[in-house]
């Protein structure tokens, strides 16, 4: 009885989100507002696990996803815990990795590097809008302790 | 060697490593813009489903006059009220208004820092009030009315569908809604040039409302008008209307920076905006108008027109009647209506003969470009040409030359038949389905399908259909395949960072090319966070007075949750009810930790919450909550009986529009409520009443809680006295 109403649960919450993107009011949305939703959703996926739940889920390369295909598959994806949170020490350990020095920040120039040629790349917009958000004016620096505890916070709010 | 291999092993170990941990900060990263946009999207959402509804409100207020019109029977006292709400029967000849327009009496004085005009206008006088506008001077009334005389002269000349050609040297510049917003149209004559005989314009309507500086582009692009008629091109948006710019800013914009001729100047824009013309063809293959198209659009009998041409319907929202109407609102069926009627279709048959029609007017090209500079230092002989072509002689102009809607009542039905496809040039909305219904969100106008555009377009042998009248994120956005594309001018629209304006480029090729832009400077140096931040303040203030004026309906609906009345419900109740009875499709619970707190056990208590959305004491509270609920609707009525445009009315007339409206809306207010709800507004005891301080007292506006939710607290809004 307990799962099915945690599964009533996430299929509200997973509805809900949906509906966000679901303008015409037809129980679809445009497949390329799916990453958004699985994010928001709470998730952490790869841009590859993105890629394998939209061939899962779009109807025939049609350029839509219905919710139909979308919730089940997405109710799975809640329910197993597919893509867990990285927790706060990985993410800060991630950081030291690329900050050899270990000084506690990086410069943009440095950080852009990695992100636009290593793993799933940045585009250059991808990466102002980082450098936007993550850069400390004064500093021109990206102190990234705070800004990893500053930024779970914000969407806590 | 061994320590070769594990320096290499070690190379690649850690390499690997920095991949790692780049994917790792891409994948935290990309899940924290996502959640930013999904905030973003329902917060834009808020603003959308809020402005539409506004936008049906204007409608509602149309029918508060078809009401008017139809049903009421008013005493004495009231019918006056009423006339003159709809007296257009001053059957004016064009001379008498062109007298009344006169600018040659008003002096300037030499205190006057502003611009100066010389007429005819230049290109250099043009720039220079564009300059001058930059600096944020203000044209003196005597140069606005002259530009306003100018173009309203020219405009009667105009055909109601432009045709322009572009070639290989020659690319056209297509703008659209500005909606009042200078800095945008600024932005673009810096990214793009000035408008010229080399560098033709669009500019698809709505430049007027909500933006502070709705004049001012009015007077630089009819400046432009008049120096390039054949290479500046104007399309009536829904907002090129005097009704609603009663509603959304325009009427106030101009009364406040005129207050001796503000009158007057309004009143030569309500003719200019009825001649505006309605679209614009290029190459005769793409069709740019402001709001679309309807299954039943025929631009033929558009261009053909002669009855539109002469009737040049003032406001979209008031359209003519067939049974002609005496002024006191009863149908005159028998009598001598109809008789008047068909006598009137006479005369205009028995002249229209000897007129030749507008479409035989002479084409302009673009490829004439050599007329256009002897007509940039001869409008007036130009003007004089074509008025002999047109055939237009001042005994035709006299006989029937009302500018009165409530004019053309006609047995015959061609103005039935333009009327409905002018509103839904100027007021429909595309949809992603088949088919073509009513426009029932914004109230006029139809949503039309891919079906109709492939149609309509097929049928008119045109290949795109380009629109504007939706803000889009991205200033542009295609649609029906690529069929149709809306172009929208106005950046921060909503709020700022809410969207970049666009416009569009197009050489011979026809093919669309955009530049997108965003007018403020403070707001590119804004991070995403910050730029969310001000626009959820903005939609939470939206929101929680559309919350406020339902409150006795959300009670309600609340209720029903609640059998054994313990004053809370359940989340999932709560939003449920919420959106039965906002209607407004946003996603409640999404949205819920914004505007309401939770209790312990996950329920929401609805009485406290909705105690501290109130502002008022409980013994007005129906009348205020009510009022609030139309007071945008009160403010446009207010407006109209304020026939001075002083901004005083008097308390009689006060309580005489409170009456219509609340008979209108069906409620029951008794005459001693309404009375002494008049006497505590009128401060000053002296029996008028400020109508701006009125509107001040129905604001809801509580700072301190804006601060709570700005630092990210989720309780509710405090008790204000």
């Amino acid at each position: 009885m307990a799962e099915t109403s945690e599964t009533a649960d996430i299929q509200r919450k997973i509805r809900a989100a949906f509906h966000v993107f679901d303008h015409k009011a037809d129980n679809t949305v445009d497949v390329r507002e799916v990453s958004t939703i699985i994010y928001s959703l709470g998730c952490f996926p790869t841009k590859a696990d993105i890629h394998r739940f939209v061939d899962e889920v779009e109807e025939d390369n049609m350029g839509y996803v219905h919710l139909d295909k979308f919730l089940p598959v997405m109710t799975k994806v809640l329910l197993e815990n597919k893509f867990p949170p990285i927790p706060e020490e990985n993410l800060l350990q991630a950081f030291e990795v690329l900050d050899k020095e270990r000084r506690g920040y990086m410069e943009p120039q440095e950080l852009a590097k990695y992100m636009k040629s290593e793993g799933e790349t940045f585009s250059q917009e991808e990466m102002n809008e980082m450098l936007t958000a993550l850069v400390d004016e004064k500093k021109n620096l990206i102190c990234y302790k705070e800004l990893i505890s500053q930024l779970t916070l914000d969407l806590d709010t | 060697t061994r320590s070769s291999t594990h320096t290499q092993h070690s190379y690649f170990f850690s390499y690997s490593l920095a991949i790692r941990a780049a994917l790792l900060i891409q994948r935290w990263y990309r899940q924290y813009v996502a959640r930013l946009e999904m905030r973003r999207r329902c917060t834009w959402n808020i603003f959308q489903s809020i402005e539409y509804a506004g936008e049906q409100d204007q409608i509602k207020l149309y029918s508060f006059f078809g009401f008017l019109m139809d049903h009421f029977t008013p005493a004495s006292s009231e019918r006056n009220l009423i006339s003159h709400i709809f007296r257009e029967n001053e059957i004016c000849r064009d001379t008498e208004w062109e007298r009344y327009f006169c600018y040659k009496d008003i002096e300037v004085p030499d205190s006057y820092t502003g611009p100066h005009l010389t007429f005819p206008m230049t290109f250099c006088g043009v720039s220079k009030l564009v300059e001058a506008f930059k600096q944020k001077q203000q044209l003196h009334a005597r140069y606005v009315l002259q530009i306003l005389g100018e173009t309203w002269r020219l405009l009667r000349i105009l055909p109601n569908i432009n045709h322009v050609s572009v070639c290989q040297t020659k690319e056209i510049t297509i703008c659209g809604d500005l909606h009042g917003q200078l800095e945008d149209l600024l932005l673009i004559f810096y990214k793009n040039g000035l408008p010229s005989s080399e560098k033709p314009y669009i500019f698809n309507g709505d430049f007027v409302d909500r933006g502070k500086s709705s004049l001012e582009i009015l007077l630089i692009l009819f400046g432009f008008l008049l120096v390039y008629p054949n290479d500046l091109h104007l399309n009536r948006g829904n907002h090129e209307d005097h009704i609603v710019n009663l509603r959304y800013g325009f009427t106030k914009e101009i009364l406040g920076k005129y207050r001796v001729h503000g009158k007057k100047i309004l009143k030569l824009l309500q003719k200019i905006f009825s001649w505006l013309p309605l679209a614009t063809v290029i190459n005769d293959k793409v069709l740019v108008v402001h709001g679309g198209i309807s299954n039943s659009t025929d631009l033929n009998v558009l261009k053909r027109s002669q009855v539109l041409s002469n009737l040049q319907y003032v406001s979209v929202l008031r359209p003519p009647k067939v049974v002609h109407q005496t002024l006191n609102g009863n149908r005159n069926e028998g009598d001598n209506g109809p008789a008047e009627g068909r006598r009137r279709v006479r005369s205009l048959t028995n002249h229209s003969s000897a007129l030749p029609q507008r479409n035989s007017l002479p084409r302009r090209s673009l490829q004439n470009s050599s007329i256009s500079h002897q007509l940039s230092s001869s409008v007036e002989d130009e003007l004089k040409r074509r008025r002999r072509l047109a055939g237009f002689d001042q005994t035709y102009k006299n006989a029937n030359g009302s500018d009165s809607d409530s004019d053309p009542d006609f047995a015959e039905a061609p103005e039935l038949k333009t009327f409905p496809q002018i509103v839904n040039l100027l007021w429909s909305d595309p949809m992603p389905q088949n088919g073509c219904i009513s426009n029932e969100v914004r109230g006029g106008g139809c949503y039309w399908g891919p079906d109709v555009t492939e149609e309509v377009l097929g049928r008119h042998n045109l290949q795109l259909l380009i629109r504007s009248h939706e803000c889009k994120q991205d200033g542009y956005e295609f649609c029906h395949n690529r069929r149709v594309l809306t172009i929208f001018s106005a950046s921060n629209y909503y709020e700022v960072g809410s969207n970049r304006g666009a416009y569009i480029r197009m050489g011979a090729d026809l093919v669309p090319h955009f530049i997108q832009y965003q007018a403020s400077r403070t707001c590119r140096d804004l991070t995403l966070r910050q730029r969310y931040n001000i626009q959820k303040r903005s939609a939470l203030r939206a929101l929680r007075e559309q919350l406020f004026v339902h409150k006795s309906d959300l009670i309600r609906a609340y209720r029903e949750f609640d059998p054994h009345h313990t004053g809370t419900i359940s989340m999932r109740h709560w939003a449920s009810a919420t959106e039965t009875v906002l209607k407004l499709g946003l996603p409640w619970r999404v949205l819920r930790s914004q505007l309401v707190s939770r209790t312990h056990y996950g329920m929401v208590d609805y009485q406290q919450w909705i105690k501290e959305l109130s502002i008022t004491e409980p013994k007005l509270e129906v009348i205020l909550e009510t009022m609030y609920k139309n007071h945008s609707n009160l403010e446009t009525i207010f407006r109209i009986i304020d026939t001075d445009h002083s901004g005083l009315i008097s308390l009689e007339e006060f309580r005489q529009t409170w009456k219509l409206l609340s008979s209108h809306l069906k409620m029951e207010i008794s005459d001693k409520a309404i009375t002494d709800l008049a006497h505590s507004i009128d401060f000053n005891k002296d029996g008028s009443i400020d109508i701006n301080e009125f509107m001040e007292a129905f604001r809801l506006v509580d700072l301190s809680a804006h601060d709570q939710i700005l630092c990210g607290c989720s309780s509710p809004i405090p008790a204000q006295k």
